[in-house]
């Protein structure tokens, strides 16, 4: 097993053309940097090289990329199904589900839909806000492949409010082209965290309500208004639109061995130049602060995933891969793909209480150890946060008996990993807190964001 | 090993706590009166008060999957 991540593999490997049916008359997308046809190590692959200028059109992406392949053909579909197998293409979204069984388990079922997963509630991460900004047609050209492994003939895009009109322009130009035999939908998601959870897009689309839901049956079998169900996060579909034109060698060329392939990260905090970029699975993760220009100061902490992720401490991280295999000596994971790096002078109690109130705001209000074990978590942080003192013991009873399984779905098994991995790297403040005396000496606002207008 | 596992519908479950009454062997309640699972999977022993509890969930939100 390759642990380390590949690149500059070269050129994409046409040998292997004849093992699959994908499209392979180009060997990967032409980016500014290089207009010659790029090689599988080049980055990045989804998102235009060079300066940001607003949505690339149909036209430059057709010329960037080439023609999607044909599809609709249903005799083919288990071929196709078994290339992004080959590719190991796992989920964008943050569970990492290999996205071929996800395929199969909807192909195997009548009349199924295709949601595409743009709602990123997640409020430190940009990376589907811009890949849907700036790529939307890849983003539809995967939920159109991924309508033709499946055999549906819808698709709907879940689109950030802040993105939705720039996706459902790019879909309207397709329409007027009658570039598409699926039939495309673009929705604006709700704002809210837990709003990103596959069945409560669902919930969303059916009665706008972005409720979570963990009843059987699955998705797959009755999803969207009791049809089968693809949801998919909208950086998957741009990647599996990637594979149906070069293949799964080419997808391959960059990644580890295990997690193959590229993803889009949000680097957030205390990074010099805050934002989105692209990078090999498996890249060390001082690297991938170094695409941020590197930390802009000495750190405290690197939040790892997103607000359901791990706080790790920056040393230990600095040497790993970024991918699950490589972060889970810190019992952390890739997540959604968020790096948030905290300054050494801000207080990371203060942070995580912030965030967990933040949290505990944004349960849908379904489920008891939710609504009133989150509460009680983030009141008792705030507590320990600003010195009125917290009883530490309660805390660690509360996290075990929140930890695992309760719930519709992992809003509170999240906050808690989230908050035990605070509770951890952040030992020596908590007794400093005890004693009336904080290190944290930044003054303002907090340096991880939750969503003006909340209460936090 | 009846293989079977108790699982809760947390959305309908209302903390009324019967489960745990009924089959303290295998539920408890959290600090807010929520029942957790603590056996992975059911013993053979506890069926009879397993399907008791199931029966009388107020809130039908107690199922044993199989």
């Amino acid at each position: 097993m390759i642990s380390g991540a590949i690149t500059n593999t070269g050129p994409a490997n046409r040998s292997g053309a004849n093992r699959s049916g994908a499209n392979r008359s180009g060997a990967g997308p032409r980016t500014a940097r290089s207009s010659s046809g790029a090689a599988a190590g080049l980055l990045p692959r989804l998102l235009p090289g060079g300066l940001p200028a607003g949505p690339t059109g149909l036209a430059d992406h057709l010329a960037s990329y080439g023609p999607p392949p044909r599809g609709g053909d249903a005799d083919r579909r288990d071929e196709l199904i078994g290339e992004v197998e080959l590719a190991g293409l796992a989920g964008r979204g943050g569970a990492g589900f290999p996205t071929a069984r996800k395929l199969a388990a909807v192909a195997a079922h009548r009349h199924p839909v295709v949601i595409g997963n743009g709602t990123e509630g997640e409020p430190a991460s940009a990376k589907d806000k811009v890949l849907m900004a700036q790529s939307p047609h890849l983003v539809l050209d995967g939920a159109v492949a991924a309508a033709d492994l499946v055999g549906a003939s819808a698709a709907v895009i879940v689109a950030h409010p802040a993105v939705s009109q720039i996706v459902a322009a790019a879909a309207a130009q397709r329409r007027h082209a009658g570039f598409d035999r699926v039939k495309l939908t673009v929705v604006p998601a709700a704002d809210r965290f837990v709003a990103g959870e596959a069945s409560a897009v669902v919930h969303w689309l059916e009665r706008g309500v972005p409720t979570p839901k963990s009843t059987p049956p699955r998705l797959s079998e009755r999803g969207l208004h009791g049809r089968p169900t693809l949801v998919q996060n909208v950086e998957t579909l741009a990647h599996l639109a990637l594979i149906a034109r070069y293949g799964a060698d080419w997808f391959r060329g960059v990644g580890t061995g295990a997690e193959p392939g590229s993803m889009l990260v949000t680097l957030a905090g205390a990074v010099r130049r805050p934002g989105v970029h692209e990078i090999a699975i498996g890249t060390p993760v001082a690297e991938v602060l170094d695409q941020a220009g590197g930390p802009a100061g000495p750190l405290g902490g690197l939040l790892i995933g997103g607000y359901h992720g791990t706080w790790v401490d920056p040393g230990r991280a600095a040497a790993l891969p970024f991918s699950r295999a490589g972060l889970r000596p810190l019992g952390a994971t890739v997540g959604a793909g968020l790096l948030a790096a905290l300054p050494a002078d801000a207080c990371g109690l203060t942070e995580t209480a912030r965030i967990t109130r933040y949290l505990a705001d944004e349960s849908a209000g379904q489920c008891g150890p939710c609504v009133f074990g989150l509460d009680a978590v983030a009141g008792q942080l705030e507590r320990l946060a600003d010195g009125r003192g917290a009883d530490v013991a309660k805390l660690d009873r509360w996290a075990g008996q929140l930890r695992s399984d309760r719930g519709a779905c992992r809003h509170p098994d999240g906050t808690i990993r989230m908050v035990a991995s605070a509770l951890e790297l952040f030992s020596t403040e908590i007794d400093e807190h005890a004693g009336g005396w904080c290190a944290g000496t930044r003054q303002g606002p907090g340096v991880l964001p939750v969503p003006p207008g909340s209460r936090r | 090993m009846t293989g079977a596992r108790l699982k809760v519908d947390m959305a309908a479950c209302d903390g009324r706590g019967l489960c745990a009454e009924v089959l303290p062997e295998a539920i408890i309640l959290d600090d807010w009166g929520f029942p957790i699972i603590t056996v992975p999977e059911l013993p053979d022993q506890l069926r009879g008060q397993a399907g008791e509890a199931v029966r009388l969930c107020p809130r039908l939100a107690l199922r044993l999957e199989r």
